[in-house]
């Protein structure tokens, strides 16, 4: 072959892999929107930056390469050039390698899935000051094991993303968001694939996307009047669980707003730990300790409780 | 020495399983193979009826140090299931039952013997289907599609099994049962869900899965469009992506592959045409129309010839007939057949074509394309009569050749096969021998000592502790 695995890696990773160097503690930062989740990062860790700029976008291809210190915002608008977007649905001065690294899906997850998904290879920096790759750079790959998925929601403790390549979506014709007061589950049986059901116990928006026809005659359907957009979220605690369990919520004195068909519960109380269960748990901290022995990478972030 | 180590494993086996641990001849045989041409010998076949049970195999075998193999219904195309090192066959057949379907929930918990054909059956009442649609879908298993990470024509839209496995019951390579995954939307601790997706049995055996439901779309419009020049045909693929429209499925046929098919089903493909595309768009109806019309603009400036639209659900079930058994129909031309899996940028769909067909010539076989043009994964079969001598040699070296021109071309090993025995020495061809080395301590942290599915994936001595490897069977090119 013509060029070596080695060849096809772009400068700014290399740079970014000396950055981090062999030793000592780092922490990665982005657009410091999620700098709170998982806990504080220790302060005696060394402040890196992953490269950024959108390296390549192929409209036919439906896929961008781009470094991880990209803000989404820089990201949208360069898609947009092209009609095309990733849903990441995060604050324009969020990162990519940020929103991943976290790994929360936006609120239009009911149509898009999770941020996993649109993730198509990522180039990290290893506990060695290695560059690795996962995945692989086409649409569809399941060529080796899928390190990408367990690198999204990792805060960092495996590795510290430095390029990613991402799939990309058409941006809908319509997007149109709903409100009014109405049952959320009942909306939900009635629609296709909404982008979005969100419900406050009282109130319910309806994000729906596609063709103008489609929009219009869904919005039909429901009664509810259109709004400019999606209320503001609650920005305290984030619960998750099984969407059915959403029927009949109860949240006691806090302001909340639910994700229907997700499972989604966004409060405004402060976040609080979770636990992993055995033996699951025992193989999460396994893998800690393999990829990062010394513990160098993103220190104070905790995935699982130790 | 083998056979009084293998009579008291089969004892303590029969023990738990009674009849459903079995080492005839013919069992042993069959389970030697699965869908690829590589052949290899298993020690027992047992077939569990639960949870419990595979439990108490494994933890059998961990009490002989013996290898254990999982497999669904030896489909796979990549010898992921073909047995090394002497395994225990755990086969997953009799674990056939539907658990339960959650419809508030949008998931069903099924056992990993499911067929996938059958799940979508019985989901199709209450207006539900499982996404993921491999070729294979009428008797490959659940089970054998969360190994692989399968995908299937209409993941071109929906996604492939990862995207529609909620949570996973897998009894680990030490014996003990773990879930990875639930149902809620961000489960704590890393996705160990969405690691086992893929790892081809080599980090233990699923035993339940949770499987996301898709809603049927309310609107289905199938499309065939033939092209006088397979060249056209390939850059309308590129440009009706590039127009803003992701079909549920965007197949292409090349010339050979049309005129098989259609001696064998008759659905009126265009046989004088050079390649047709088979374009299905679903879901709302606005939406559906509005993807005909840029599908139809976009061929026209492709020079399509016709353009057919079927005209209702039998029109549309006698085009994909088509497509489905386009594999079976090469028998037509040749008793055997070799059926690769790479994938390309869209872009490179007609460089790679034609090397396919020159490297086909080069090494005097037949090849012939049906594939999912939509994503860029190339299915090339290669048509040969195994009766001639050194036929298989010619077959092989073509097939790295085809794997070769694909990684050129900035393409991958696999889109949806898996990597299982037939590719696991092309690794090294897409990563590097650190990215493999960090594969494999991923790996690790689940079997340790490579008691799960041994020797698949990952070339040996990637992390120097194969303790298996002199048992490469029979057939392998490794």
């Amino acid at each position: 072959m013509g060029v070596t695995l080695e060849d096809q890696i772009p400068s700014e990773v290399y740079d970014f892999a000396s950055e981090i160097g062999r030793r000592g503690p780092v922490t990665v930062v982005g657009g410091r929107t999620h700098w709170e989740v998982g806990g504080l990062p220790d302060p005696q860790a060394r402040e890196v930056f992953a490269p950024s700029g959108v390296w390549s976008h192929e409209p036919e291809e439906m896929t961008v390469r781009c470094g991880a210190g990209t803000s989404l915002k820089e990201l949208s608008d360069q898609l947009a050039k092209h009609g095309q977007m990733v849903p990441l649905d995060m604050a324009e001065n969020a990162t990519v390698g940020g929103v991943l690294s976290v790994g929360r899906s936006g609120i239009r997850r009911l149509r898009y899935g999770h941020v996993r998904d649109l993730v198509l290879q990522i180039r990290h920096v290893d506990h060695e000051g290695k560059v690795v790759t996962s995945g692989g750079p086409t649409v569809k790959n399941v060529s080796g094991y899928d390190l990408c998925r367990l690198l999204v929601g990792s805060l960092g403790r495996f590795g510290c993303i430095a390029e990613v390549i991402l799939r990309c979506l058409p941006i809908p014709e319509t997007t149109r968001w709903l409100s009014g007061s109405a049952d959320p589950f009942d909306i939900y049986s009635k629609l296709y694939r909404p982008s979005t059901i969100l419900w406050d116990g009282d109130q319910v928006w309806v994000c729906l996307e596609g063709v103008v026809s489609d929009v219009d005659a869904e919005s039909a359907l429901l009664g509810l009047d259109e709004v400019a957009g999606p209320p503001t979220l609650p920005a305290g605690r984030r619960i998750s669980l099984e969407p059915k369990s959403l029927k009949g919520l109860v949240v006691n004195d806090t302001h909340w707003i639910a994700e229907i068909g997700v499972g989604i519960v966004h409060t405004d109380t402060a976040d609080v730990g979770w636990q992993v269960a055995e033996p699951t748990r025992s193989i999460m901290l396994d893998l800690e300790n393999r990829l990062d022995p010394s513990g160098r990478l993103n220190p104070g972030r905790q995935v699982v409780e130790a | 020495m083998q056979i009084s180590t293998d009579a008291k494993l089969y004892a303590d086996l029969a023990a738990v399983l009674g009849d459903r641990a079995r080492s005839g001849d013919f069992e042993l045989g069959l389970y030697g193979k699965d869908g690829s041409v590589l052949q290899g010998q298993p020690a027992i076949v047992c077939l569990p009826l639960n949870t419990d049970e595979v439990r108490q195999i494994v933890a059998i075998c961990r009490q002989h140090e013996r290898p254990f193999l999982a497999r669904g219904s030896g489909t796979g195309l990549a010898g992921g299931a073909v047995p090394v090192g002497n395994p225990v066959i755990v086969a997953t057949a009799k674990m056939n039952k539907v658990l339960e379907v959650d419809l508030d929930n949008r998931i069903a918990w099924v056992e990993p013997g499911v067929l996938n054909l059958d799940l979508s059956k019985e989901l199709s009442p209450l207006g539900f289907h499982f996404a993921p649609d491999p070729s294979s879908q009428q008797v490959c298993s659940i089970g054998g599609n969360v190994a692989n990470n399968s995908g299937g024509p209409h993941c071109l839209a929906y996604g492939v099994t990862s995207a529609h496995v909620m949570a996973i019951e897998v009894v680990l390579p030490d014996g003990n049962v773990a879930m990875f995954g639930d149902l809620s939307p961000e489960p704590p601790g890393y996705d160990l869900r969405g690691l086992f997706v893929g790892s081809e049995g080599t980090m233990g055996i699923a035993t339940k899965v949770a499987v996301r439901l898709t809603p049927n779309p309310p609107a289905v419009r199938t499309l065939l469009l033939d092209f006088a020049d397979v060249r056209d045909g390939a850059a309308a693929v590129s440009a009706i992506i590039a127009a803003g429209l992701i079909p549920a499925a965007l197949e292409m046929m090349d010339k050979r592959a049309i005129e098989i098919v259609e001696a064998f089903v008759n659905a009126g493909y265009p046989t004088e045409a050079d390649a047709v595309l088979l374009v299905e768009l679903d879901g709302l109806p606005g939406g559906v129309e509005h993807g005909v019309e840029v599908v139809r603009s976009v061929a026209t400036r492709h020079e399509v010839g016709n353009i057919r639209v079927a005209a209702d659900n039998a029109e549309r079930e006698l085009l994909w007939k088509g497509r489905k058994n386009a594999f079976g129909a090469v028998a037509r031309i040749k008793p055997d057949y070799y059926l690769h899996d790479t994938v390309v940028p869209r872009g490179k769909l007609v460089e790679v074509l034609e090397k396919v067909y020159n490297i086909a010539d080069a090494y005097d076989l037949i090849a012939v394309n049906v594939f999912h043009a939509g994503d860029g994964n190339l299915h090339p079969i290669l048509a040969y009569d195994s009766n001639e001598p050194g036929v298989l040699e010619r077959v092989h070296a073509a097939g790295r050749a085809i794997v070769t021109a694909s990684i050129e071309a900035g393409g991958v090993l696999s889109g949806e096969h898996g990597i299982g025995l037939e590719k696991r020495d092309y690794m090294g061809m897409l990563f590097s021998a650190h990215d493999m080395a960090t594969q494999d301590l991923i790996r690790e942290a689940f079997d340790p000592q490579g008691f799960a599915n041994p020797l698949k994936v990952l070339p040996s001595g990637s992390r120097c502790s194969d303790s298996f490897h002199q048992h490469v069977p029979e057939g392998a090119w490794v």
